[in-house]
């Protein structure tokens, strides 16, 4: 008997649990560690400040999407001993294994900012990339009718790249919506020279805030918050005052990866991006956003991995090369508002590009341009998560970027 | 790719003037490359910024984030505004010969 034990039980661990259950024999025992009891939709988070989504539309149980034959421990995780093949879990539990594959994501932590964490947090300060963090935001929302709303991206990487500027989309279609938009002012500050710094969706989607009359504040890498003055300072001694603040806090692994000295700077695990195999540990992998890729922290890239690593991971076993590369595909909608979006679809090497998908030439969904079918593209992935990603099943998609039918630019 | 002039060569440059070809790049031309965003003379405290870039940039393929200089390079972040005043992520890539600093779109 070997033992894979997995870390984890969001997107990434859920769907490689259930992958592997069916790819292999009884003769591997399947392990999963998760010490939330409740598995969550995070890309609704975004549409619970307005309303668009209940909490019961995010939620549902983390064992009832784990296949029999898989073992679930609820329970958190402490420490790991990479060179003894050894996991602590919070109650003293200790797990030997074989394979290990951690799934343990990217967390925000405000902790790591000086400031960002007062008594402000949750009154004129909020964020949405948690379940309360996104319930209070709707409260603050709803009251908010005048003043200055800021939101600050604090730095790169985070899971869902996009989803400040979703919210910040959103906000305004509801101030607008709401006939409020003249008493409010809406700023975006980011660490990034502007808001789009691909070259192909600068050209196309460059005027999206002009036209929308968002601010912008550019090159703006956040020192510390002034929670009672309601100001965020940077490095460089620039000062953007706020009466409700929505940040995006600095992302980090989990703590056990960096005690574990497998991590990088923001204990993201340190993997080949091409098979997610340590280098140091080869019997240690890591999916999705808790390793350190040269791709978006999406749920995208966790689902189009897959198709890749479960092979090469049966190879490992068998002791055979891993002979599947990931290509890093991200497939990813953008709420515009006004009940529109835009779709992008890149990978590693290829920036976003224009044209249709997935059917080359028809669509229905248009790359980097806004419509109402990417909005309803976005709302009706909801339930291919719950019903088709998770369990494992076909998705009507191909997991390798194509360039088919886009709009080729010569670099 | 188009090409720029730089001192007395021709390099690969992208459509900011971010060099793209790491070896084409040597401790020669970066004196020019920071006299081209009004950087001045380069000093012994820019120069290990430099250094750990390239080697960072050998090792792991992409360019180190500021956090990662501050972390990992030793030298802390308040340090590097005062080096690359403004954009110290971008002007530090740039006289390093590195890729620019991305988002995802």
């Amino acid at each position: 008997m070997q033992r894979i034990l997995i870390l984890g039980a969001g997107t990434a661990g859920t769907m490689a649990a259930n992958l592997l259950r069916k790819e292999l024999s009884d003769t591997y025992e399947i392990t999963i560690v998760d010490e939330d009891e409740i598995h969550y939709y995070q890309p609704g988070f975004l549409f619970l400040p307005f309303g668009t989504y209940e909490p019961s539309d995010v939620m549902r149980t983390t064992r009832e999407f784990l296949h029999k034959g898989i073992r679930y421990i609820n329970e958190s995780v402490l420490e790991l001993s990479p060179a003894d093949d050894i996991v602590k879990l919070g109650d003293g539990t200790v797990l030997e294994y074989d394979h290990l594959i951690i799934a343990t994501g990217t967390h925000p932590t405000p902790s790591a900012t000086p400031g960002l964490e007062s008594d402000e947090y949750g009154k004129t300060v909020h964020d949405f990339y948690t379940f309360d963090g996104a319930i209070a935001l709707k409260d603050a929302l709803d009251k908010f009718t005048e003043g200055r709303l800021v939101v600050n991206l604090i730095e790169m990487p985070i899971k869902c790249p996009v989803a400040p500027l979703e919210f910040t989309f959103l906000a305004e279609a509801r101030f607008t919506d709401l006939g409020i938009r003249d008493k409010v002012e809406i700023v975006y500050v980011t660490p990034m020279s502007n808001v789009f710094t691909k070259p192909v969706a600068s050209e196309h989607l460059g005027d999206m805030f002009d036209r929308r009359g968002i601010k912008l504040e550019p090159d703006f890498y956040l020192e510390r918050v002034d929670a009672e003055g309601k100001k965020l300072i940077s490095y460089d001694e620039r000062e953007v005052s706020y009466d409700l603040l929505v940040t995006v806090p600095i992302n980090m692994g989990a703590s056990f990866v960096g005690k574990a000295g497998i991590g990088d700077e923001l204990n993201h695990v340190k993997v080949d991006p091409l098979n997610f195999q340590s280098a140091e540990f080869p019997n240690i992998f890591a999916l999705g956003d808790a390793a350190n890729l040269p791709a978006s922290k999406a749920g995208s890239v966790a689902h189009f991995a897959m198709d890749t690593f479960i092979p090469n991971f049966a190879n490992y076993l068998m002791g055979q090369p891993m002979t599947h590369e990931f290509d890093g595909h991200a497939n990813c909608y953008i709420e515009t508002g006004h009940e529109k979006a835009l779709l992008i679809d890149f990978n590693y090497k290829t920036q976003p590009l224009r044209g249709k998908y997935p059917v080359p030439g028809i669509g229905p969904f248009s790359l980097l341009e806004e419509s109402g079918v990417n909005h309803l593209g976005k709302l009706a992935f909801r339930w291919m998560y719950w019903h088709l990603l998770l369990p494992g099943r076909h998705m009507p998609v191909s997991s390798e970027m194509s360039m088919a039918g886009k709009e080729v630019v010569v670099e | 790719m188009p090409l720029a002039a730089i001192a007395d060569r021709e390099v690969s440059v992208d459509a900011e003037g971010f060099m793209t070809e790491y070896d084409e790049w040597d401790e020669a031309l970066a004196p020019k490359l920071a006299e081209n965003i009004g950087l001045g003379v380069l000093t012994e405290d820019h120069w290990k910024v430099i250094h750990f870039l390239r080697s960072d940039f050998a090792e792991n393929g992409e360019t180190p984030t500021l956090r990662r200089v501050a972390t990992v390079g030793a030298i802390p972040t308040k340090e590097l505004f005062g080096l690359f005043p403004k954009k110290p992520a971008r002007k530090m890539a740039y006289v390093a010969g590195l890729p620019k600093p991305v988002g995802c779109i």
